[in-house]
């Protein structure tokens, strides 16, 4: 189950997708997202789809495994799509039996809003999969810059950030281990009803709790000795590289609007 | 007096200073340490090697008693300084590790010091390949081994070039193997750079490498010197909690047992070769 979800998971690659700057990727996404609302009609909603499935392409991520992975998103997707059908009351009547009534602004409303989950999930699902975490991290850093000024402890942020996703592995090993140790003592955590279930998480939790807030404490000496100031007079190891894909990439999201205003009914 | 790289003068230091009942950790110690030379602190549980450690650095200042290093003392506007040439790497490999990958890691001394990044760079580059982990320059730390991973500590604190190296019970974590690439690294680092280590340890097997040992116990220091002479005392060692090295104990219960051995041997190679030219000596 773990392993075919996708979500936050990243495909290492070397598409034309996956060379993009950071920043532009994530701009990208955002602009995308408010893009998408434009859409009101088949066309429209059509040119939407067609986009998608050519960033797709271009990542050179295979359509089979991004659907795959994201097989709890459809269910969300068909429940949208049923409760549209059966709640929405306009148009004319298309289909009657007994207590189901269909009508066709229903249809309409029910097909075009599937396909603007889709589009999101597919182009957001994109950004994670061809961007590293400490890309995307480095990303945000660098587009929250200009909220300095208003004291967001942005470099800080990002640091959270990055040392989460450098601890998860650890934690997950460490899991593991606590749940043998308390399986060889013989708690039974699989089974049992719900609330006894919930109950024999506790003796897992709390070893877990402890032990981060021991990698905490040893993190913070280590990075005090290793002269961690906080974000003032740092350097970036890390740089960022703008280059002409990612003007191009943001270039054409402005034609793809453009577009979808012109066709909008 | 210049060569001091590191020098304690009658330094005390306790955690709960109101309160008298509680013994301190560190008691009127005093000792100077030169440019170039491998030093170990050894001492079991309790006896206030930690402190040290953190004394050191300036994690922690003496209630009284003075910290200097590289010539300066240790206060708070000459701290940075002084840790900026300073490295230092602890116990646990895991939890000293701060980039996402191996070579975020070693940058990350050399962003907080404002190194400029094409510097950088080749310093990333200088201090793997010192260690020898260049090939694993874009591991992640869970695909790592806890030698490796000890191997990056060490490049993240060479990458500041620093003056000093201090390893606190950095090999204690590790599987034999682990423990032999890390105490290679450094010898390895010794012959090349001449760097100045310190290494808090309960090893004495690692001690042994050592030119000088410093033996604490219960916040005091017991015994100084080189470690065949430290480690003649065996008795004290052991009392105080301390394993000799196998070869050393094996040497002592071979002179009990009458086999007329030709020196202290303090490492197993040396009491193989003493012992297969046994008869053909006599």
């Amino acid at each position: 189950m773990m392993e075919k979800m996708i979500f936050g998971r990243f495909i290492p690659g070397n598409s034309i997708i996956h060379q993009m700057d950071p920043r532009a990727k994530i701009s990208f996404v955002f602009v995308f997202i408010a893009i998408v609302f434009i859409a009101n009609s088949a066309v429209t909603y059509g040119i939407l789809l067609g986009f998608t499935l050519l960033v797709v392409f271009l990542s050179k991520i295979r359509l089979y495994f991004l659907i795959n992975g994201l097989k709890p998103v459809f269910i969300l997707l068909i429940f949208t799509f049923f409760l549209h059908i059966f709640f929405t009351r306009e148009g004319d009547l298309l289909l009657d039996i007994g207590f189901i009534e269909i009508y066709e602004e229903g249809l309409r409303q029910g097909i075009f809003i599937s396909i603007r989950f889709l589009v999101l999930v597919f182009i957001t699902s994109i950004l994670t999969l061809t961007t590293s975490p400490i890309s995307i991290t480095d990303g945000i850093e660098v587009l929250l810059g200009p909220f300095k000024r208003v004291k967001l402890p942005v470099h800080e942020l990002a640091l959270m950030m990055s040392i989460s996703l450098r601890f998860i592995p650890t934690l997950m090993d460490e899991t593991g281990k606590i749940l043998k140790a308390q399986m060889a003592r013989g708690s039974d955590i699989g089974s049992g009803p719900m609330k006894e279930r919930i109950k024999a998480v506790v003796p897992l939790l709390i070893p877990l709790f402890v032990s981060a807030f021991k990698r905490a404490e040893d993190l913070a000496t280590a990075m005090e000795v290793r002269g961690y100031r906080g974000g003032e007079g740092r350097t970036r190891y890390r740089q960022l590289d703008w280059r002409f894909v990612d003007s191009l990439s943001l270039l054409v999201l402005a034609g793809l609007a453009g577009m979808l205003w012109y066709f909008r009914v | 007096m210049n060569s001091n790289i590191l020098s304690f003068e009658n330094v005390t230091f306790t955690y709960a200073p109101e309160d008298e009942t509680v013994k301190p950790a560190v008691k009127d110690l005093s000792f100077s340490i030169q440019d170039g030379e491998w030093i170990a602190l050894v001492g079991h549980n309790g006896s206030g090697k930690s402190t040290i450690a953190k004394l050191m650095n300036g994690l922690l200042f003496p209630q009284t008693g003075k910290v200097s290093a590289m010539g300066r003392m240790m206060e708070e506007e000459s701290l940075w300084d002084i840790r900026s040439q300073m490295g230092m790497v602890f116990q646990n490999p895991d939890n000293q590790f701060v980039g996402a990958t191996v070579q975020d890691d070693v940058a990350f001394a050399l962003e907080n010091n404002g190194v400029p990044h094409k510097e950088m760079v080749l310093r990333v580059k200088e201090a793997l390949h010192q260690v020898k982990m260049e090939a694993y320059f874009d591991h992640e730390p869970h695909h790592l081994s806890g030698g490796q991973k000890q191997r990056v500590a060490i490049a993240g604190a060479l990458a500041l070039r620093p003056r000093l190296l201090i390893l606190d019970e950095a090999t204690s974590m590790l599987d034999p193997q682990g423990r032999m690439e890390v105490i290679e690294t450094i010898r390895e680092l010794r012959r090349a750079t001449g760097l100045t280590v310190i290494s808090i340890t309960h090893d004495l097997e690692e001690a042994a490498m050592a030119d000088r040992i410093l033996v604490m116990n219960a916040g005091h220091k017991q015994l100084e010197g080189t470690p065949e002479a430290v480690f003649l005392s065996g008795n004290q060692l052991t009392t105080m909690g301390l394993d000799l090295p196998f070869a050393m104990r094996m040497t002592h219960l071979l002179r009990e047992a009458g086999v007329e051995l030709e020196a202290e041997h303090m490492t197993e190679d040396e009491l193989v070769d003493d012992l297969w030219t046994y008869y053909s000596r006599k």
